[in-house]
């Protein structure tokens, strides 16, 4: 209660002059701002839990979904991701020490950390593009149907996905591609996929060894799997092929995900580049001795806020896209 | 930071001799509860992906609680509300926690219904 008791002073407190709550103006409005920030994020955050509460049965795996790590073959999920929030954090730490060099007054620690805060984050930032680059290449390649269900490829003999390379046969078939001046009406064509839907259909009756797996999730937390009767019947239901994610369509599942996963992870990841921008004008002007000559290194406080801010924010996308 | 340093974590159970060790002792802390995370979130022990409370799997509630821990250390120690007037970090953390818990109430409140909606009623979702 000691901060907004201002009775007791026996002196004007309208003159101005006098710091309500122990914070400076500049210290005030950046917590006014994130407050307000943290309220936009929610609303994102809100929103894709009613997303999935809505699709509670058919919801994609997120340890399916992002499986892959920068040089290497192979599953491993969360481990890309473990390791972006271990570099935001790390840039957070060398923030904090900026901070506290700078409460020092000394120049030379408060630029080096500065610089390693930028460079965190341009890891960060580069490991998401990333991450978004091989989520829109996608995987494995799916059939979507009528209703937007998606219907995905399991061999048999080893229970692993299978892509839709494994089996679609190459019918040689030449599409026409179609053009303006062919007809009375013309609509933009989406870019050809890798294979046409019946080449998936004929290759999927060819081969006895392949399964379909739907999105609804079974007791035990899995992806239903059909046996060769009901998939053979499924499959009819498929009225195009999908490969990768873009906001309309989505091989992993149902195209809500795909379209959070690029709001919130690209609002967060806008907020980076922003953070990333400051941070490297509060550099220059560190070098340029701008904050000696102050007196007071309170500027750096002031973005680290907005820096540690973006780290928090981050750890609840991390729990709510990966973890849960 | 305009005043002393408070540098006791865990309600004074351990005290740094200086900020800077502070610091990488949230570091480390952070980086433990990271890893239990991912650890869990490899592994998924079946006793508690199969065992739910209010409706949700335990490992779930697990992964909430921990990021909340992660969250309250950043702000306390990294954003230094630890060090802030009370009444400042008050107004900072208790307005957003009342207005966000009324959002995640109404609109999963509204989501199970539209769930229970699809998957009971008569709409045709899977074909």
């Amino acid at each position: 209660m000691d901060a907004t008791v201002t009775t007791d002073t026996g002196e004007s407190v309208w003159g101005g002059g006098k710091e309500p709550l122990g914070a400076s103006y500049g210290k005030m409005m950046i917590w006014f701002f994130i407050v307000s920030d943290a309220l936009t994020f929610s609303g994102f955050l809100v929103s894709y839990g009613f997303a999935r509460f809505k699709f509670m049965d058919l919801w994609p795996i997120a340890d399916e979904v992002f499986t892959h790590v920068p040089f290497f073959h192979g599953n491993y999920p969360m481990y890309f991701v473990a390791f972006m929030t271990f570099i935001l954090i790390m840039s957070s730490v060398t923030m904090v020490l900026a901070v506290d060099a700078g409460h020092k007054m000394k120049q030379s620690k408060v630029v080096f950390y500065m610089l390693l805060t930028i460079i965190g984050g341009l890891i960060f930032i580069g490991s998401q593009a990333w991450e978004w680059a091989t989520f829109i290449k996608g995987d494995f390649g799916a059939l979507e149907t009528k209703g937007g269900r998606l219907l995905q490829f399991v061999d048999a003999e080893t229970g692993q996905r299978a892509a839709l390379a494994d089996f679609a046969l190459d019918l040689k078939e030449d599409r026409v591609r179609h053009e303006s001046n062919a007809g009375l009406w013309y609509e933009r064509e989406k870019a050809p996929t890798s294979y046409s839907l019946n080449e998936v259909l004929e290759g999927f009756k060819a081969n006895p060894n392949i399964l379909i797996r739907t999105e609804v999730l079974n007791g035990e937390g899995e992806k239903t799997l059909l046996d060769r009767g009901e998939s053979l019947d499924k499959i009819k239901e498929a009225t195009q092929v999908v490969e990768g994610a873009n906001l309309i369509h989505n091989e992993y599942g149902t195209p809500m995900f795909a379209d959070f996963f690029f709001f919130i992870t690209g609002f967060h990841g806008f907020h980076v580049f922003t953070g990333i921008m400051i941070n490297i004008i509060i550099f220059f002007n560190a070098i340029l001795g701008t904050y000696e000559k102050r007196g007071h290194y309170e500027m750096v406080e002031k973005v680290g806020l907005y820096w540690h801010f973006v780290d928090l924010v981050w750890v609840f996308v991390f729990t709510f896209f990966y973890l849960v | 930071m305009s005043h002393d340093q408070n540098l006791a974590i865990f309600r004074g159970r351990l005290k740094f001799s200086s900020n800077v060790s502070k610091i990488w002792g949230v570091l480390i802390l952070l980086s433990i509860v990271t890893t239990v995370e991912v650890v869990l979130g490899i592994i998924k022990p079946r006793a508690l992906t199969h065992s739910f409370f209010l409706g949700m799997k335990v490992l779930n509630w697990i992964f909430i609680i921990l990021t909340l821990v992660k969250a309250y250390y950043i702000a306390w120690d990294f954003m230094h509300l630890r060090d802030e007037k009370s009444a400042l970090r008050r107004t900072i953390v208790w307005t957003p926690v009342f207005l966000i818990s009324y959002l995640i109430f109404i609109l999963l409140f509204e989501a199970d219904y539209v769930f229970n909606t699809i998957h009971d009623g008569f709409v045709a979702w899977d074909f």
